[in-house]
């Protein structure tokens, strides 16, 4: 089973000669160590190894032989290893499974071209692929900026777009200079040099609305560093504000979808969980609390759980409910 | 592995791809070299066995189909040999286009679940000619939910069709109960892997989150125990479960205010109080109450009853985590 870590060194050995048949002319060991993702050490000790198998009888006309021209390396003999194992099923599956999620992100390459590789890969695969392929990646698709974002950080363009942001709930306008693309957790983002902000941001592609190339190029200025992801977008300062919250019993979930920590299961209310939320923006812990409809209860800040009140205590009047209470005015 | 044991392999794949004849573990002994000869002693021939299953066992584990049989009814033992047909990739030529797309499509896998065996199959098709230039693709990392423990045991049992045992934790329960599935196929949904697959128990396709199975899961009964569904579609699956009817709402919302809820509405005009009317359509009426509540007194639903009453029950709840306990 090889689906994790390096394809061990046996993989390699036996795709060195077919790599070389296939390019009679040689090929350069840096350009071939690139090609398999090795140091040019590792592939010269993977060719003299090589250069000591052949046919059995292993007279000198049955060994593998190797020619080296400066840095270029040609086979002149094969010993009959003219072309690559045939794929594994995990091999296979990688390839379409990737090029099948490649097929749902129109905005990402030709789709006629992709339609045609799935299709070849396929055939090729042959029994390898025969399965009810057992990996199916689903990406949000319907993201229109995706194609736009994609032009602009081929072209190297600054880009115009505006920009919805949910905790203030408010449209705003930016020019920004594109870094990347990333997808992160099934969502899109576009890393890029914002020059309202004066700092790199990552913008969600389905909260970009009104993408446009601009004609300027992009000048991301030296500063500018791509963010760590790898323990995903939302990464507060470990100083950030701590919001305590006990989580019901059908809002537990929640330790699954947020980065939280101190989670501790507590009897009020019965099943329930405590959590602690790290976040430098309240306005977004009292939306999670307002959206989670009185499923979690604030133990901390004293103020953010009187605000919510406070919030739905003026909806419900719009609906007619009179709420009677101590600290409201209103009550 | 060791620089001996690659070479010994080496050859052997060269040795039995030469040849159309049935070849003996006693001739693979005396022409492959690397192999313990024949001193005539039993320690030798104990020592070559073991060395020869063990490379056999490698070989397979890699794809080599490894035939064994006799090349004519003479023969008093089973020799070994490798069909080139069987071993050899079939041709595959891909334009540069072609080739380009498989080079981005490939990155999903970057530092994910399936790297290696994406490493090794782009090994493979550069091996076979093809040109994947994929350093010159624009700027892109997608990510994978990577670091899921429970990820290569459902995966090898969905490959391998055998059944799977495990504890499951939902996290509306207290303690995590013992599914037995039959697993279709493992399938990443909205940046979160899950697993599909018939539930035994409940004899009805389940989905299970990977990250709720708690410790390894277990293998029971052999490989090709079962069929998936001829047609099944893993991801419909997953989104099945919280898809549905869907349900027109209607709410008035303050000029200016709820600009999210805009991004994704329908505006009917202007209602008889001066506010916005919005048309809004979601086949989870319940979330969309949960955020709807979160607009405060900027949003009201008008219809249906069923949505204005959730709404009404949330910010009942709401209202009452401001009084004294």
């Amino acid at each position: 089973m090889t689906t994790t870590g390096t394809p061990d060194r046996m993989t390699r050995l036996l795709a060195v000669v077919p790599y070389l048949t296939a390019r009679p002319e040689g090929v350069r060991l840096a350009e071939a160590a690139r090609d398999f993702g090795v140091s040019e050490k590792q592939l010269r000790s993977d060719l003299e190894l090589l250069w000591m198998c052949g046919l059995p009888g292993h007279g000198p006309g049955d060994l593998i032989d190797l020619s080296f021209e400066g840095d270029r390396v040609r086979v002149t003999f094969t010993a009959g290893m003219v072309r690559p194992l045939r794929l594994t099923t995990d091999e296979a599956v990688a390839l379409v499974v990737a090029l099948r999620t490649l097929l749902e992100l129109p905005g990402l390459a030709e789709r006629e071209a992709v339609s045609r590789a799935l299709a070849k890969v396929s055939a090729a695969a042959g029994h390898a692929g025969d399965h009810v392929t057992p990996v199916a990646v689903s990406v949000d698709a319907r993201e229109e900026a995706l194609a736009v974002v994609k032009d602009g950080l081929e072209r190297k363009r600054a880009l115009h777009m505006h920009y919805y942001v949910p905790t203030r709930d408010e449209r705003t306008e930016r020019t920004v200079d594109p870094m990347r693309l990333l997808l992160v957790d099934g969502k899109w983002y576009l890393e890029a040099w914002c020059r309202r902000a004066e700092g790199v941001r990552l913008f969600r592609l389905d909260r970009v609305d009104d993408v446009v190339v601009l004609d300027e190029p992009a000048a991301p200025p030296p500063q500018a560093h791509e963010r760590d992801v790898e323990n995903g977008v939302y990464q507060p300062p470990p100083d950030s504000p701590a919001v305590r919250l006990r989580l019901s019993r059908s809002a537990r979930w929640v330790a699954d979808y947020y980065p939280v920590d101190e989670v501790a299961p507590v009897e009020d209310p019965p099943g329930g969980l405590a959590v602690t939320v790290r976040t430098t923006d309240l306005a977004w812990a009292r939306q999670l609390v307002a959206s989670l409809g009185g499923d979690a209860l604030v133990d901390e800040p004293a103020d953010l759980a009187a605000e919510v009140a406070a919030d739905a205590r003026a909806a419900l009047r719009r609906y007619g409910v009179d709420v009677q209470s101590a600290s409201s005015p209103a009550g | 592995m060791a620089a001996k044991r690659a070479e010994r392999l080496v050859n052997l794949v060269i040795a039995l791809l030469s040849t159309r004849q049935y070849v003996t573990a006693a001739r693979i002994r005396s022409t492959v070299p690397g192999y313990e000869a024949d001193d005539g002693s039993e320690r030798a021939d104990e020592a070559f066995k073991r060395m020869f299953e063990r490379d056999k066992a490698e070989l397979r584990e890699m794809g080599v189909p490894l035939e064994t049989g006799r090349t004519s009814v003479f023969d008093t033992e089973d020799g070994y040999r490798i069909a080139r047909a069987d071993y050899e990739l079939p041709e595959i030529r891909l334009t540069g286009e072609e080739a380009a797309a498989v080079g981005l499509a490939l990155r999903l896998w970057e530092s994910a679940q399936l790297a290696g065996a994406a490493h090794s199959a782009l090994v493979k098709l550069k091996a076979a000619g093809i040109d994947v230039d994929s350093s010159r693709a624009i700027p892109l990392q997608p990510r994978l939910d990577a670091g899921e423990p429970a990820f290569e045991p459902c995966y090898a049992a969905a490959r391998d069709r055998r059944q799977l045992e495990f504890d499951y934790q939902r996290p509306d329960e207290d303690a995590p109960t013992r599914r037995h599935v039959q697993p279709w196929g493992v399938v990443a949904w909205h940046g979160r892997w899950y697993l599909v697959g018939l539930d035994l128990d409940r004899q009805a396709p389940r989905q299970y989150r990977l990250s709720r199975v708690v410790g390894t899961p277990k293998v029971t009964g052999r490989p090709g125990a079962f069929q998936p569904p001829e047609d099944v579609d893993l991801a419909a699956v997953v989104a099945g479960q919280v898809g549905g009817e869907e349900h027109l709402v209607v709410v008035h919302a303050r000029p200016g205010t709820a600009i999210g809820l805009r991004r994704h509405a329908t505006p009917l005009g202007g209602s008889e109080d001066g506010e916005d009317r919005l048309e809004l359509r979601t086949t989870e009426p319940g979330r969309l109450a949960d955020e709807l509540a979160a607009y405060g007194a900027d949003v009201v639903v008008e219809a249906p009853a069923a949505v204005r009453d959730a709404v009404i029950t949330r910010l009942t709840r709401l209202a009452a985590m401001g009084e004294p306990a």
